[in-house]
């Protein structure tokens, strides 16, 4: 057997909010026909949540759903957990067109918290941050300077932001360049 | 900057999110057809000043293809529609023909 270890352990970076890799998280990618009631049944019973709505994340006791594109949701749970939950969808979901996958060790998570988060974002992402426009609940799909990233919100001032595993570096270099003292716009 | 508007998902995604995959509803001419059809339909391109119909990829959001009707002059948009779609739908024909009135779908 093997150890399962995050891209980044303990990378943590201070500056107008907190950079850090939040460690192992599972994550399971179902591909199927979103608005099959089968499908939808198969999410709630094993992601704990209804599939969420366009763009939009459900947080659940154990993670979240989120509604990656009109046909995948993302399911968020423990890393130790992800394999059960593909197993348990491919039981449920038998006879039924889809594709679950366990993509945890594809990925690397990081929290961005801090009153300048938004910002540290906005830096890098095409997406409008402000309070009036983004809040928790909603799941962007987009990029953070050239690499492809997810996030969303999971509190005031606080991110989740999910990413390939292989650009973790670049990616934590980003985050933390713009959170570096010196770079706050504080335009929100 | 060009910012369309991704059926698929329902965002306004700008260009840097966005893959183009060149001109929309080409006609596909695969094995058995004539020569000239074949290569008609791998290289001869309208590339219209003016009025185009793009396919559009949000490659760094839903991952998914959509179809635009823009103009390569101004960069106005008139309008995005799923990729499933043969032909410029008519509420899209109709919006560029009040906004161009020379204009015709050849």
């Amino acid at each position: 057997m093997f150890n399962s270890v995050s891209a980044l352990p303990g990378a943590f970076s201070a500056g107008a909010a907190t950079v850090s890799e939040a460690g192992l998280v599972g994550m399971v990618t179902l591909k199927a026909d979103l608005t099959d009631k089968k499908v939808a049944a198969a999410v709630f019973e094993v992601g704990g949540a209804k599939i969420p709505g366009q763009r939009c994340i459900e947080i659940a006791p154990a993670g979240a759903i989120a509604w990656m594109a009109p046909d995948e949701v993302l399911i968020v749970c423990s890393h130790a957990d992800a394999p059960g939950v593909v197993a348990d969808l491919d039981a449920k979901l038998t006879g039924t067109h889809h594709l679950a996958v366990n993509v945890s060790d594809a990925r690397v998570v990081f929290d961005i918290q801090g009153p300048g988060a938004r910002e540290i974002l906005a830096k890098l992402a095409p997406v409008d941050l402000h309070p009036d426009s983004f809040q928790p609940g909603e799941l962007r799909r987009t990029r953070i300077a050239q690499v492809a990233a997810a996030f969303w919100m999971t509190g005031d001032d606080a991110f989740r932001l999910v990413t390939f595993r292989s650009v973790a570096q670049y990616a934590f270099d980003v985050l933390a360049m713009s959170a570096k003292p010196g770079g706050e716009v504080r335009y929100f | 900057m060009l910012i369309l508007t991704c059926p698929n998902c329902g965002l306004t995604a700008e260009e840097s999110e966005l893959a183009p995959g060149g001109e929309a509803h080409l006609k596909r001419f695969g094995p058995g057809s004539e020569d000239a059809d074949f290569e008609g339909y791998l290289f001869q391109r309208a590339n219209p000043k003016g009025v185009h119909f793009e396919r559009w990829r949000h490659a760094y959001g839903c991952g998914k293809w959509f179809l635009a009707a823009r103009c390569t002059v101004t960069l106005e948009v008139f309008g995005t529609y799923p990729a499933q779609t043969t032909e410029p739908p008519t509420e899209i024909v109709n919006k560029i023909k009040a906004k161009r009135p020379d204009w015709s779908l050849s």
